[in-house]
């Protein structure tokens, strides 16, 4: 039982994280339709902006706020100056130039940073909380986590929904032609939007590393793990990623708890070809219908 | 005599399987003289290219011809060498090579068609992310049957004793002793030009003109019959059985099978050949695997001249791919054999041009042959060849 429970808690925490970065990839995929596999290694890079910050002896919170920042920036340059001559273009050639990226920032943060695994602080506690004798698996940083990124959802809800930078964001991702000839700044927004993503990426993997080791290679596997949540939820719904990255840190967790955690990504392969064969739509979708 | 010629380009213009054995054939005298002429250090280097070369050809199939992209190649490559291991495990393993190699084919292709036809059914990004989740699944499987695949250590692969009749031959054709490391490079490039045969053929046949089409556009393909489904997930499938003999042949050259040896940016870097030398051509893929095996020591030495550490050092040679593969997608999509070819045709067709114009500037009596017409048909081609 009480196994049961922590591998609960424990999965309902890391969900949190993959919902994030699902988030991030389908952000970036609502408005330029790109899945945006060098994510990985740009919340990689920033969390070793903010290991570097540390390192040199400041706050955890400075290298936090750092990190995000920096993110930011990454995202928008990124954008604007890679990406931006394939969008609209051959879909291969995106996913190529996505992937050429994640080899680049891979090997440039291995000759920067290092490619020894490094320890990363983390703000709070990261033991269990003991409650009424027993240790929980919910541990000061997880609370953390879970609290951050809900927060990170809020804002954005109320980013794209309350303001009018947000309804423009909207509009360029939903039919650029149009939102162009509203006088919405439509390069502008795709940049934007990018550089939010990128924060909510860096966010994931602040979080993920949070406590534990980093090296180049830490977020490959949360790639994987945030592209299938996002399938899962259809790739295309803000409100899809978040609860399939739930689901699926719930099911990743009972996996590495129950069978062995060298299967984790085999599960979320499964999980990946089951979802493409019943829903390939994810799993709230309504109809299948797709505009040739 | 012009007959002869005239007689020897038809031949040459239709018999194409004829043309690809006949280069086939070329190939194999130039690996000949080339294996023949190296040290054994330099022998394992080549069987090396020779490996990484099938797998590319396999992928450039895939993506160039069909439009669909793996990242998963790394990991199939782990499953045909995984398999060769099993089958290879001691000195009396009694299988013969060229059943290991088919077996490591075969289970290779199964898991193809598994992950093939749960992602290639739909468009975009779904295969890129299914054969992304294999390349991160696959090293972990290793490590959690640990009895049966030998978990971090991996399992050792023996090479059989070489066939007398081998060695004899070896020694009545070059006159030299036939090495273990020669004989393994030998293995990987005879598997490298059958498959590069099969694999021009294939494209050239009704199966690749279907890929063709159903790259370029869904609806005229669907509307002329053409599967899409199954049109995508053969070419997966081809393109896995493809890594399955690379992985084969890695299993032979560095004798082990180990995790290590397949992570993601195997994967990454074997995509990355195929942008450099160019989408879908086989050539190109070759040129591309010759890049992988010798230019990171190349790289390494000068990161080590400049100061770096040699572990630093090591990474600089991923560094300039990814560049050069971002470089290649911004600048130059078709890559460089796309675009020395694109660079020669436009070069012929300006000749042409100019040929034509002048013979209609010189003879106004044959006004009938200007120079307009004739090039548009083939501006076309080399457009269409371009994308």
């Amino acid at each position: 039982m009480q196994q049961l429970l922590n591998t609960a808690l424990g999965g309902l925490t890391l969900g949190m994280v993959y919902a994030a970065f699902a988030l991030a990839l389908v952000l970036i995929w609502r408005s330029t339709r790109v899945v945006n596999f060098a994510q990985a290694p740009m919340a990689m890079v920033t969390t070793f902006v903010a290991l570097v910050i540390v390192d040199a002896g400041h706050s955890y919170w400075l290298a936090f706020a750092a990190a995000l920042a920096s993110g930011l920036v990454l995202g928008a340059v990124i954008e604007r100056v890679v990406v931006r001559p394939v969008e609209g273009g051959p879909e291969i050639n995106a996913v190529i130039l996505t992937l050429g990226l994640f080899i680049v920032l891979h090997a440039l943060a291995a000759v920067i940073f290092g490619n020894r695994y490094r320890s990363f602080p983390a703000p709070f506690g990261v033991r269990g909380i003991e409650v009424g004798g027993t240790t929980i698996a919910l541990t000061g940083f997880g609370i953390f986590t879970i609290l951050a990124v809900l927060v990170t959802m809020g804002l954005l809800l109320l980013l794209f929904q309350r303001t009018d930078i947000g309804l423009r964001m909207r509009a360029s991702a939903f039919n650029p032609e149009v939102a162009r000839l509203l006088g919405v700044r439509v390069g502008r927004m795709l940049t934007l939007g990018w550089a939010l993503a990128s924060v909510v990426g860096s966010l994931a993997g602040l979080l993920i590393a949070g406590g534990s080791l980093v090296h180049p290679g830490y977020m490959d596997s949360v790639v994987v793990y945030g592209f299938v949540a996002a399938v899962l939820g259809g790739l295309d719904s803000p409100f899809g990623a978040v609860v399939g990255g739930l689901l699926l840190g719930l099911a990743l967790s009972f996996v590495s708890g129950y069978v062995g955690s060298q299967l984790v990504a085999l599960a979320a392969l499964v999980i990946l070809m089951l979802v493409l064969v019943l829903r390939p739509g994810g799993l709230f979708a309504q109809t299948a219908a797709r505009r040739v | 005599m012009a007959a002869l010629r005239t007689r020897a380009s038809a031949w040459w213009a239709g018999s194409i399987l004829g043309r690809h054995l006949l280069v086939a054939l070329l190939g194999l005298v130039v690996v000949v003289v080339v294996l023949e002429s190296s040290s054994d250090f330099r022998n394992l280097q080549l069987a090396s290219m020779a490996y990484l070369g099938i797998a590319a050809g396999g992928l450039t199939v895939l993506t160039g011809l069909n439009g669909q992209i793996s990242l998963g190649h790394g990991a199939l490559m782990a499953i045909g060498a995984y398999t060769t291991a099993l089958l290879l495990d001691d000195r009396e393993a009694s299988t013969p090579l060229p059943l290991v190699v088919l077996a490591a084919v075969v289970v290779t292709l199964l898991v193809g068609i598994a992950v093939g036809a749960a992602a290639a059914r739909l468009h975009g990004p779904y295969l890129a992310g299914a054969t992304l989740a294999l390349a991160v699944a696959v090293p972990g499987i290793a490590l959690y049957f640990k009895e049966q695949l030998g978990g971090e250590q991996g399992l050792r692969v023996v090479l059989p004793d070489i066939p007398a009749w081998v060695l004899d031959l070896a020694y009545f054709v070059t006159g030299q002793d036939l090495t273990r490391s020669r004989y393994v490079a030998y293995l990987a490039w005879l598997t490298l030009v059958i498959t590069f045969v099969l694999l021009a053929n294939l494209a050239r046949s009704r199966v690749g003109r279907r890929w063709r089409a159903v790259r370029d556009d869904e609806v005229a393909a669907e509307l002329a019959g053409v599967h899409l489904g199954r049109a995508r997930v053969s070419a997966f499938v081809v393109s896995a059985a493809a890594a399955g003999a690379a992985g084969a042949m890695m299993a032979l050259t560095v004798r082990l099978a180990a995790p290590s040896g397949f992570t993601l940016t195997l994967s990454l870097t074997l995509l990355s050949a195929v942008v450099l030398g160019g989408l879908g051509s086989l050539a190109g893929a070759l040129l591309g695997a010759a890049l992988l095996t010798f230019l990171p020591q190349v790289v390494t030495d000068i990161g080590v001249d400049a100061g770096l550490s040699d572990i630093r050092a090591a990474e600089l040679a991923p560094l300039v791919y990814g560049v050069v593969m971002v470089l290649v997608i911004l600048l130059a999509p078709a890559g460089i054999v796309g675009t020395v070819r694109t660079a020669l045709l436009k070069r012929r067709l300006r000749r042409s041009a100019a040929a034509q114009t002048r013979t209609a500037g010189t003879n106004p009596t044959a006004p009938g042959t200007p120079g307009t017409p004739t090039t548009d048909p083939a501006t076309t081609t080399s457009k269409g060849s371009t994308t």
